[in-house]
Parts: C-alpha cells; structure tokens; sequence
C-alpha cells in the first residue's frame, strides 16, 4: 500500500487521514495531487462517481475536514431548486457567523450567484486558498434549469477565482453530458469493495469490551450469509450491530470461549439467514428484531409487512374490480362469448389467432371503457343492479386505492378509461 | 390578538331557519317547535354516545401508537454514546397504520389522533393528504406551514412579529426546520419554571415531530422518496415520526418505496379495528338498547346496512344515514312528539290537543287496537280524549317493557344461534334482529331448522350457553325475569346432576367393553355386538336428550312470547320509522334512473296538470327536450337527423293539427328547427348522442334499451 506523501502537508496528518480512509488510499492519494498545493489552483470541475456505499462522500468529507480545506458540502437531493441550492452553497460559505444577516439575500439565478460569491469569497478572506464545493447526488442537477451543470463545472472561469467544485454521483458521466455540450470535467471512479475490503472496514470498529478477533470472527460469519445478497456497507454495519448481540450470547452465559468459533457458528447461522428473510427487506423494523431478540422468542410469531396481503372490500366493490380485471385482460370480441347467455357457435378453427397465444398475463393490463366495465358487471352480479351514484363513486374510491387507475387525462369527463392494476393473486383473493 | 369568533348567533340562525322549515310543511304547527327541539336533543345525545363509544373502540389502537412514539426516539432523548447506537444506521421510525378501505372515516380518525398526540405527546404535528403534496417542494411548504403554526397556537401567539413572516419567505428546506426545532425546544427549556412544569407535564424536553401521510397511496413515489431520503439524514437534528395511513395492505410500502428508500425506515405495523366490528358495535350500543326512545324499522336498518356492506364499509355513512332517519321521522310524523323518554311522553300525552289525539286516532296499528276492544270502550276510544290519553299512557308503557324484554330474549336466542354450524340465522345479532323484526321468527324456515340444531348440541355447550343466558337475564332491567331465571338455574342444576350420574354410568360402559374385550369367540363377539346396539336405540332419549328438549322447548316459548315483531305492537309507528323508500332515495340516488324519469314524464317534477300523460303517447305540451328524448328512444344505434326533425315537427304541430294546413307544406318552419336543434344539442350535452361519421346527417346514440 502506498503511504500517502505530499509536501504541502504534515506526514501526521496524512498518517491520521490515511487511517480514516482504509481502503480508499489510492483514491485520496490522486485527489490530493489533483488538488495540489491550497494556494495552488485545482481542476476546475471534478466528476466522481461509483456504486452505493463505495465511499465517495465519507471519502471526500474526511478528506476536506482532516486537511481543513475550506470547502461547501450540499446535497441536491435536500435542495431541490436551484434557488435553494445557490442560497446554501452562499450561507456555507459565509460560515455561521453571519447566518442572520445573509439569510434573506436572494439569489435567483446563476448570475446573481456568481456575483454574491465573488462577495463571500472576497469578506471570508480565501481568495489565495482553493473553495472546493462539494455537490453530492449530483444527478438532480439535471432536473433544474439547463444552464446550472454546465456553469457548476466552470464555475472557476466565471467567477475568475480559486474554486474547485466536485459532482458525486451514482451514475457515470455519459449519462450527465447535455445536448449542447460543456466542460469536461475530470472523471474519477470508486470501485466497489471487494469482500475483503468490506472484512477489513467491518472489523475496524469493534465494541469495546471485546477483542478484535473475536468482532472479525463474527463479521466473517455475517459476511458469509450476506455477501450474496448485499454489498451495501452501511446496510452490512446495520446489520451486524443488530445481529451481534446474539452471537455473544453463548459467550456471556459461559457456554463457549470466544475461540470457540464453530459452536458460536452454529449458533448464529440460523439467526441470520431468519435476518436475512426478515429484518434485510424490511419486512419487521429493526427496534422489532431487536425486542424479539432479547426476549428469546421465535420471530415467527411476528408477521411481516407481506403477511398483510388480504384487504377487505364492500361487496359491490368486489365485483367491480373483478369486472375490472376481465375487461383488463380479456379482449373485447370474448365478451360476447363469456357473458351472453344465447352467444353463437364457437369457431374452433382460427378463433385464437396467434399472436393471442401468448398469455394475457404476459402483456400487461388493457384499458377499458366504462361502459365495457358496467356491462361486464351487470352480467356477473346475479341480481339487479341498479347503476346508482354509490356505484360510481366506488369506481373512483378504486381509483384513489390504486387498485384501479385512469388511462389518459384525470380531467377528461365523458367517456373515461381505466386499467386494472392489481395482480391475479389479488383477484383470486377477492374472488373467494 | 387574535380576533375570536362568535359562532353562537350564526347556529342559533341556522337551527332557526330549520324551525322555519320544519314548521312550513305541516300545518298543526303547535308541536313542531316541540318536535324539533326533541330531534335536536335527541340527536345531540346519540351523538355525545356514539363519539364516546368511538373513543372507546379506538382506545387500543392509539395507546399503541403513543407507545411507540414514546419509544422510537427515547435514544434521542437520552443522548447515548453506546456502540450499539453509534454504529448502528438511524432508521426513521415509522408507523403503518392500516385502517382499511372506509376512507371518508379515516378524517375522524386522524382527527382525533393528532388529537390525542397533542395531549400526550407532542404539539408538533403535520398532517399531509396526498392532493396538496405534487412536488416535494409542495409538500415541504405544507410540512413547516402546518409545524410552525402550531407552534404559535402552543405558545399563545406571544411573539407575533418574530413569526409573522410570510412562509414565502421562510426559506422551505431541512435546515430552517432544524433551526426551527432548535429554537423552539430551547425555548421551552429556559422558560420561567412555572411554565416549564405545566409544559414538562405533557410532552418532554424534546418531543418529537409526528408527520401523518394521510393516504399513502395517493403519492407520487419521488416525493416519498426524496422526503424520506433528506429528514434520514437530519434524523440526527430532528426526530421525525412517520405516520403512513394506509387503506388496502402494507404491501403498498414495498411497492412504492425501493430497498434502497425503504431501508432508511423502521417500520411498525398497526391495524385499527375492522369496520364490520366497528358498526357491530355501533349497532349493538346505539339499537339494541333501551336507552334511546327512537328505533329503526326493519326495511329502513336494512337499507343502512346494505349500502354499508355493499357500497361503502364507511361508518361514518351509516350514522348521517341514522341522522337523516331521525329527522325524517320527526319531520314527517306527527305523531313523534311522544317520542321521548317515557316519563316525559306521559307528561306530554296529558297535554294533547284535540287534533294530535285525531292523529293517533288514525294510526292503522291504534285504529287495529280499537277494532279488538269491546264495543263501548272502542267508542269511548274514539269519542273521549281524556280516556284515550289514559290509554296511550298504558300503551307507551307496555311499548317500553316489550322493548326491555325483546333485547334481553334477542341476545339469548343470538348466544344459541350464533354457534350453530352454518349459522341459519345468521352469524350478527343484527341478522337475527332484522329478522324478528322482519315478521314473527318462529314461522321461518331458519327458524325451525337451528331449533332442529340446538337439539343436537352437545352437553358443555348447551352449560355454557345457559350460563350466558342467565348472565344476560341477570343483567336486564326487566322484572318479568326473575322467573326465567330462576327456571334456567334449574336447567343447570339438573345438567350437573346429570354429569355426576354420566360418572357412575360411565364405569358401567366400560366395564361392558371390557366384558366385550375378554370374549375371542366371534359369534359371543357378534351377540353382544347386536345387542349393545339395541340397547342404544331402545334408550334413545337418554335423561339428558329429554332435558335439552325441555331447554330448546323453553328458549322456544320465551321467543314465542317476547320477540313479536315491533308492528304488530299497538302505537309502535311512534318510535319507530319505518319509511325505507324515502331513505332509499336520499342516500342510494340513481343518477340515470332520474334522468330518465325527468325526460321520460316530465310530470313527475314539473307537476304541470297539462303535462299529465297516459303512458306511451308523447304530448306536445311536454319540453322539446323530453319530446326528442321519446323520439330518439324509439330509434336503433344511428339516428337520421332529418327523419328526426319530421317526427318532431309533426308531434309540435299537433295541436293546431286540425285547423292548420300549414303542416301539409313540406317546410318545416324555422322556429321549430332551431327549436329541434337546441334540444337535440341539449342531449348531447347530457350524454345520450353524439355526432356520428359513419354516416352523413346522423347521430349515434349512446344509451341502449328502447322504450
């Protein structure tokens, strides 16, 4: 591993930094020399991107904190509007001393921005320093105004000062570039980590009454079960502080040593794959998990979000929706075949034609008119229907349940379409 | 200041104005004042129960949810630096609330949860629907405008100026909430200490920030999505709840959220009362009781019931259906001025005027009563009021005690019936009731047949089920039980008597079977075989068989004697209303069926002497509009415009038919033209044609079905 060296900075802190960021040294490293000297001036855009959980914020906030670089940090997500985005960017880097005051200075467009930020850049004193501005989720930009990526990534040249900005994102840069054209910015990639890497970082931050060992034991088992499913970090740390307690268990009641690593495997293995079908999608919450935990008790006895499937329906809303789904999946011509009493003879011969041979299901739900959907309803129910306004209204009440939705505009009055949206499994259900 | 409405004078119009009203239609107008404050109290005290006794019903339900509130950030309040909560990913608490498909009664019950959080747990509460969130942006404006309101109402509006800031201004994101919140928890920590022990009694230091999704399927997923991803990662700052109101199934969650989102959340799931149970009880508290002077007849519960089970599961619904009988039934009935507790009735039966003592003379079920009275009293009957006022007394008190008597032997037949095997009466003790209102119980088919079934019932049911009956006898306020009583512990006794018996003969059985088991001879085994089996037939009533004859004999005689049904009761059309078809045509309204009658006989709103028609023929004299209506309904799926227009100009000159030659030239004049032509625009307005190109000059009709 290469040890992390640069001049502008003392070996301490590098050896500290180095620390932080295990398995990410050669990443830092390149950063560092991209960044160059603080007064230096950097690249002007820097465009980072890789998977989940590879590191990419943890990495660059560190990274900026250890060496005290002065730096914006913002997530798109959280700033929707550009508007919002330019206002924080501006309260950041104006520091909390002046929060009051700058609050309310409005900024509108990218114009205004450059100029209030030449402003702060100038009354914070950094003008001989490189800003580096941090924009995570970068993505969103592209769902603001057209103009704001390309002039995020120059940002340096319009502003005419010693400002970096730098784009995370999950996704890679070919899916940014707009239309007309920008600057390209320098693209870096974050690797996922490896199974090894994932051991490492996991083992590092053992609890404090037991031994490293002991903690990289358990994360070896844990790692073993869900490798395969996944490889998010955060999720895998989650998982192992809900799970660990159980693995110590033989230990604190004296029945194993804490080398003792097949007995304890043995123990935990069970519990985790239970984990893996319980707490990993989310099916019972993790404070859940963790009660059932301590009293011992076997989870089957909470059911999961998925055990709910059932939903309870009036009568007549039962039929509509069934109704429904005929409509959605049967083509008109059967109609007459299905539900008129006195329908003609069958045609055997070239009656499915071939491209109807593949299976209904398979291609999706069709829109129907509503009348095609009273008519079928009328036939199914065995009495008298009386097309009254609770009938209606109990369309709609389907549509806002999204068990049915509207094809084409919501305020369309005469003759409106609808798709059935729910599977044959429901249906069976309702059926019943 | 706040500038404090007066909403006293506006009611007192309003419930003037419905006086009026009530007053207008009838003409003996001494007793509608009478009748309508009667109604209105009458109301108002159903109403103070039925709010109790939901209340009550979602006790369970919310006690749930503050617990959970109460645990999901007690780490929050404590500040732990365990490793367990360092390491560990911050999670969202969430709450899956399933209230099932009933949405107009979710409002109430948000209502009345946020409600109850605001007094035990925290002021700080969002309510979102989904048509006011389209964006996020949307939604955070919605999310600070309803928490920083409610602060002000907390704190009394003591710093105006500091929050008057128009929320436009209030930059909407994370951090000014944060902010917000910081200021708002700090400054209850250092108010003065008389203020800190109220305020500290209620909520804690720092109370967490409750949002309700109302209906969780109505969002877009990216606006889920990106909430739930920007509070995770200040869920550190601000301890957000999530409480998601959800109507279907929890499945929603999964298929609106992705792993990725879903995995920020700690979701519990909590399922409020079905509604089925929920209006079981309603009706259990609010009919089966004695307590109220008002009952529903028959066809009109039915009619609640049914648009409940078939339309809507909503029971707000079936309760303004309820309303809208009392009202009809006081509006209508002249009668219902005696339609109160039975202390007052008496007082005011001594009152009546002349005429509201002809009222009564008038009910059929009165004029029934009259006929089976001996001659000299059914004159007095009719002839003297004061005599007649003594009766009534008698009657309304007779009317009181058959009310007493019929719940308490209804939820006696209900305990048997309701554990019979296919429940031929049904499973609800609403079925049975509608049933024993519906006409005399024991002549039914169901009836005859679950008589057949208790009398197969097995020992420890058959125990059980008396001990319920008496529990229930016990309890009724009706005196005429004290003999039932008495007859069903006796009932019980001899069951007891019985089981020490069965012991002795018990050991008899099995010491036959072992004889049984002793003899290998096979044609010994086939002789005791034969005669074992005789044995059992000749004792075919076995002295318990014949004591639960005697039972079901004895349930028999009390149905036979108490559950008569309410109309064959004299006076009965006081407190009960019965008028299903006028119910039926407030609350089911049949939108086309309307239409259709409007066009079809116009006479049937207008009320117009000319327009009064004898079936088919149509009348010039109808609107143009109902006589193209007619003629298009005689026609196939494509209406020649031009034939359409001669068969109308011929209906329109069939009044001056005779005298007028002008009909024999073939032009049709030009007003009738435009007049055809404005009807005919008419219908298509209201949706029954619509311009055709399959063929020049034709409409294509929209309806089916001619006349």
């Amino acid at each position: 591993m290469p040890n992390l060296e640069h001049p502008a900075y003392p070996a301490a802190t590098l050896l500290h930094l180095e620390g932080l960021v295990p398995c990410r040294e050669s990443q830092v490293s390149m950063l560092l020399s991209i960044f160059g000297e603080r007064q230096q001036f950097s690249f002007p855009s820097i465009f980072i991107y890789g998977h989940t959980s590879s590191g990419k914020t943890y990495v660059m906030q560190t990274l900026l904190n250890t060496l005290q670089l002065p730096h914006v940090f913002v997530n798109c997500v959280e700033y929707f509007t550009s508007r919002l985005l330019f206002e924080e960017i501006l309260i950041q880097l104006h520091g909390s001393s002046e929060t009051e005051q700058t609050s309310h200075v409005p900024c509108d467009n990218f114009n205004d921005f450059v100029r209030l930020f030449k402003q702060a850049v100038a009354s914070q004193e950094l003008q001989d320093q490189t800003v580096y501005i941090v924009l995570d989720r970068a993505e969103q930009l592209r769902e603001m105004e057209a103009n704001i990526l390309p002039a995020f990534l120059r940002l340096q040249e319009l502003t005419d000062r010693n400002v970096t900005v730098v784009l995370l994102s999950e996704i890679v840069w070919e899916l940014f570039r707009p239309n007309t054209g920008c600057f390209e910015p320098l693209t870096l990639y974050f690797p996922d980590y490896s199974i090894g890497h994932l051991q490492k970082i996991l083992s590092q931050n053992h609890p404090p009454n037991y031994s490293a060992d002991f903690y990289a034991a358990y994360i070896n088992i844990l790692l073993g079960v869900f490798y395969m499913v996944c490889r998010d970090l955060k999720e895998l740390q989650h998982l192992a502080v809900l799970n660990f307690s159980k693995y110590c268990e033989p230990v604190v009641r004296g029945e194993a040593n804490e080398r003792d690593t097949r007995k304890l495997w043995k123990n935990i293995e069970p519990h985790l794959k239970k984990a893996m079908q319980t707490v990993y999608l989310r099916e019972i919450s993790s404070s859940q998990w963790e009660r059932l935990q301590h009293d011992n008790r076997e989870p089957g006895q909470l059911k999961g979000l998925s055990a709910h499937t059932h939903v309870e329906l009036p009568y007549y809303s039962k039929f509509l929706l069934i109704a429904a789904y005929l409509a959605s999946y049967n083509p008109v011509r059967t109609d007459k075949r299905f539900f008129l009493k006195h329908h003609g003879k069958i045609r055997k011969t070239n009656f499915m034609k071939k491209h109807e041979k593949t299976s209904n299901h398979l291609l999706g739900p069709k829109p129907f008119p509503l009348d095609r959907l009273l008519a079928i309803l009328y036939s199914i129910v065995d009495n008298r229907v009386a097309p009254t306004a609770n009938i209606f209204s109990q369309i709609t009440s389907l549509v806002t349940l999204q068990l049915l939705s509207v094809v084409g505009h919501n305020d369309q009055l005469d003759g409106p379409r609808y798709k059935c949206t729910v599977s044959l499994d429901f249906i069976r259900a309702v059926a019943r | 200041g706040c500038f404090v409405f007066k909403p006293s004078p506006k009611k007192k119009r309003v419930a003037q104005k419905a006086a009026k009203v009530f007053r207008e239609r009838n003409d003996d107008t001494e007793d509608t004042e009478l009748r309508f404050v009667t109604c209105q109290s009458l109301w108002n005290w159903i109403k103070r129960e039925m709010e109790q006794i939901q209340e009550d019903l979602n006790k369970q339900l919310f006690d749930n949810l503050i617990g959970f509130l109460r645990r999901s950030h007690s780490e929050f309040q404590e500040k732990t630096t365990e490793w367990t909560c360092r390491m560990k990913s911050r999670e969202i608490p969430t709450a899956a609330l399933v209230l099932g498909v009933n949405v107009t009664d979710h409002d109430l019950t948000f209502r009345s949860l946020s409600e109850v959080l605001q007094n035990s747990v925290t002021p700080y509460i969002a309510l979102l629907e989904a048509k006011d969130c389209s964006g996020i942006k949307n939604l955070m404006q919605k999310l600070m405008g309803q928490l920083m309101n409610c602060y002000i109402d907390v704190d009394s509006l003591e710093d105006e100026d500091c929050v008057q800031v128009s929320q436009n201004r209030i930059r909407c994101s994370m951090t000014s909430l944060i902010n917000w919140y910081e200021s708002v928890t700090k400054k209850t920590d250092s108010e003065t200490p008389s203020k800190k022990r109220t305020s500290s009694s209620k909520h804690w230091q720092s109370p967490p920030v409750v949002v309700i999704f109302r209906d969780m399927e109505s969002f877009t997923t990216k606006v889920l999505q990106d909430f739930i991803v920007i509070s995770s990662q200040h869920i550190r700052e601000l301890p957000l709840v999530l409480i998601f109101g959800i109507a279907t199934s929890p499945m929603i969650i999964h298929s609106l959220l992705p792993h990725s989102v879903s995995s920020l959340l700690c979701i519990e799931l909590f399922q409020s009362l079905s509604c089925k149970e929920h209006l079981s009880t309603i009706i259990e508290k609010l009919l089966l009781t004695t307590q109220f002077p008002f009952k529903l007849g028959e066809k009109v519960l039915q009619v609640l019931i049914n648009i409940f089970l078939y339309h809507d599961f909503s029971v707000q619904n079936f309760i303004k259906g309820f309303q809208l009988c009392i009202v009809e039934h006081f509006y209508s009935q002249p009668v219902s001025v005696l339609c109160c507790q039975l202390v007052d009735a008496k007082k005011r039966v001594n009152s009546l005027s002349h005429d509201q003592c002809e009222n009564i003379r008038r009910l059929p079920s009165f004029r029934r009563y009259v006929e089976s009275q001996v001659s000299e009293k059914q004159i007095a009957l009719l002839t003297e009021d004061n005599f007649l006022k003594e009766i009534i007394q008698k009657l309304l008190e007779d009317l009181h005690v058959y009310h007493e008597n019929y719940i308490s032997v209804l939820r006696c037949l209900h305990v048997f019936t309701s554990s019979l095997p296919k429940y031929p009466l049904g499973k609800q003790i609403r079925e049975l009731h509608c049933a024993c209102l519906e006409n005399r119980v024991w002549e039914t088919k169901e009836y005859e047949s679950s008589l057949q079934l208790a009398r197969m019932l097995n020992k420890s049911d058959l125990v059980t089920m008396l001990q319920q009956c008496v529990e229930i006898f016990v309890s009724s306020s009706g005196e005429e039980f004290d003999k039932t009583v008495e007859k069903l512990k006796e009932f019980l006794t001899q069951f007891q008597k019985l089981e020490a018996e069965a012991f002795q003969e018990q050991d008899v059985s099995v010491s036959s079977q072992k004889e049984l088991q002793k003899k290998t001879d096979l044609y010994h085994l086939q002789k005791t075989l034969l005669e074992l089996k005789e044995s059992r037939r000749s004792k075919k009533l076995t002295k318990f068989e014949m004591l639960r004859f005697e039972v079901v004999d004895y349930i028999d005689s009390l149905v036979r004697n108490y559950l008569v049904p309410a109309d064959h009761k004299t006076l009965h059309e006081i407190v009960y209303f019965n008028s299903a078809s006028v119910l039926r045509g407030h609350l089911n309204a049949a939108p086309r069926i309307a239409l259709h009658t409007a066009l079809n006989n116009p006479y049937c709103y207008l009320k117009n002497q000319a327009l009064k028609s004898d079936g088919g023929s149509i009348s010039n004299k109808a609107p143009d509009i109902c006589i193209v209506y007619k003629l298009h309904l005689e026609c196939g799926r494509l209406i020649n415009l031009v034939d359409w227009l001669e068969a109308f100009s011929t209906v329109v000159m069939a009044v001056e038919g005779p005298n007028a030659d002008a009909a024999a030239s073939d032009q049709v004049d030009n007003t009738i033209h435009a007049r055809f032509i404005r009807a005919v625009s008419e219908l298509e307005l209201l949706g029954f044609i619509k311009p055709s190109k399959q063929k020049t000059d034709h409409v294509a009709r929209l309806t089916w079905g001619g006349c």
